[in-house]
């Protein structure tokens, strides 16, 4: 199928999409934007996390033929500009919250989510917010400092 | 693989009667799960996120019926008042990107004795609206699901939502077992709905479908409300599962842990109605 909607702003028209496939599969080899990961692709680990028409989800869980004529914005599209990092970004990287960084672009967009809904979370609504993003590396201490920061920027 | 995207209610209808072999698809939250691992191959996926009318949920005569397309974070934030007890049930569903997602009508359509939704919309007698271009028809939840992953859907039909009878001073509580605090599958789970005379109850995850503990139910709703009553209550509600030995727990422990979450739930309800 053809595949039109708005990526980061930007309207797409893609061909040869398989209906079926997800929507972090075009993301990611057929629009040239790695930034979503794939971990699991059976939404268990978050890694994937990006707006469908403002709303959180995982893209490993949205077909592709679910996409047409919606919005879509992943970790690409939240810095202001190519050379400037979001200020949860920013956060991140001080508080040392990236070690690999496989989990990074997910926990950022979800972290953008808690903070659109809470600018001044709880640390018991940070980690509800944030349950569904598995990390192997931090052991989520300095991403709950990232989180942190960042809402009181 | 065909994508049929009808555009409203009366199209996706008339969709799935022409097309018996699509699969229907809301939140994806199972069905992509199947496809990405390549476990099914259905020939068309018929998406129902296009249908206005599923995402819909109004106030009947004695309840409330709730759209199949509704999702666990609007459940939550938008009935949570009317049904505390599915709005507890649907907070301890996977994850909040899994909560936008995931739906009621895709919980009854998977089926799952550890379908989170399931348990209080059994404890409320809750019944399913299905429909097809031939009529609608409104079924019990409990002859609605028949089987694990099994029920009674025909193939021409799709569900269009569930009716849940709201009683006056109702207290309902739900409470599950798991690993975690979130992203578990029930180990297993119990609700119970406690309202003038009548106490309502449903078991997950211990048994082939959710299962009501019929004999604590009408021991219950006699009972006066004392430690001594709630742990007979615990009792019967255990006598009442058939779990079995799996991966996330044993059988015994399954009954154990049933026991304190009835015992536990019906003292918070009628702690409740006595406030
Ligand atoms: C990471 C993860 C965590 C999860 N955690 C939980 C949990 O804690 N508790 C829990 O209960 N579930 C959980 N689930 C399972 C799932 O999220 C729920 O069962 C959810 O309610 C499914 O809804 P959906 O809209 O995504 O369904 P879909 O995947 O779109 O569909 C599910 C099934 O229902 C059918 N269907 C959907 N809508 C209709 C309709 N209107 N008419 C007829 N058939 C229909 C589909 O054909 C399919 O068979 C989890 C899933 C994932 C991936
Ligand atoms: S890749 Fe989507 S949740 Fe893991
Ligand atoms: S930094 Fe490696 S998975 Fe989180």
């Amino acid at each position: 199928m053809r595949l039109t909607c708005v990526v980061n702003g930007e309207p797409r028209e893609i061909d040869g999409v398989w209906e079926g496939e997800s929507l972090l599969y075009v993301l990611r080899e057929r629009m040239q934007l790695p930034g979503s990961k794939n971990a699991c692709e059976q939404g268990e680990c978050g890694s994937c996390s990006v707006y469908l028409d403002d709303v959180l989800v995982c893209s490993c869980l949205v077909a592709a033929g679910q996409v047409e004529g919606r919005t879509v914005t992943t970790v690409e599209g939240l810095a202001p500009t190519e050379d400037e990092l979001h200020p949860i970004q920013a956060a991140f990287v001080e508080a040392g919250a990236v070690q690999c960084g496989f989990c990074t672009p997910g926990l950022i967009v979800a972290t953008h989510d808690l903070l659109a809904r809470n600018p001044s979370p709880s640390d018991a609504e940070i980690r509800e917010a944030l349950a569904g993003n598995l990390c192997r590396c931090t052991g989520y201490e300095k991403i709950l400092d990232a989180v942190r920061s960042a809402a009181e920027a | 693989m065909e994508f049929l995207q009808p555009p409203g209610w009366r199209e996706a209808l008339e969709a799935r009667a022409a097309h018996p072999d699509a699969l229907p698809i809301w939140g994806g939250t199972d069905v992509m799960v199947e496809l990405n691992f390549a476990r099914t191959r259905p020939a068309a996926l018929l998406d129902l996120t296009h249908v206005p009318e599923l995402s819909r949920w109004e106030s009947e005569d004695g309840g409330v019926r709730i759209g199949a397309g509704v999702t666990y974070t609007r459940l939550i934030a938008e009935l949570g008042d009317r049904l505390p007890g599915l709005a507890m049930a649907s907070r301890t569903v996977g994850s909040p990107q899994i909560r936008n997602r995931g739906t009621i009508g895709g919980n009854l359509g998977s089926s799952s004795p550890a379908g989170d939704a399931l348990p209080p919309l059994y404890a409320a007698g809750a019944s399913v609206e299905v429909a097809s271009v031939r009529g609608a028809r409104r079924i019990p939840i409990d002859e609605f699901i028949v089987g694990p992953k099994r029920n009674v859907l025909g193939e021409d039909e799709l569900i269009a939502g569930v009716f849940v009878p709201v009683r006056d001073d109702a207290a309902q509580q739900f409470a599950k077992v798991g690993t975690r605090n979130a992203m578990v599958i029930a180990v297993c789970s119990f609700a119970v709905d406690v309202s003038e005379g009548r106490v309502g109850t449903c078991i997950g995850s211990a048994g082939p479908t959710p299962i009501r503990a019929r004999e604590a139910e009408a021991f219950a709703a006699s009972a006066a409300p004392e430690d001594a009553a709630a742990r007979e209550f615990g009792e019967l509600v255990a006598a009442a599962a058939s779990p079995i030995d799996d991966v996330r727990g044993t059988a015994a422990y399954r009954r154990h842990a049933l026991s304190v979450l009835a015992r536990r739930t019906i003292t918070w309800a009628w702690e409740t109605r006595c406030a």
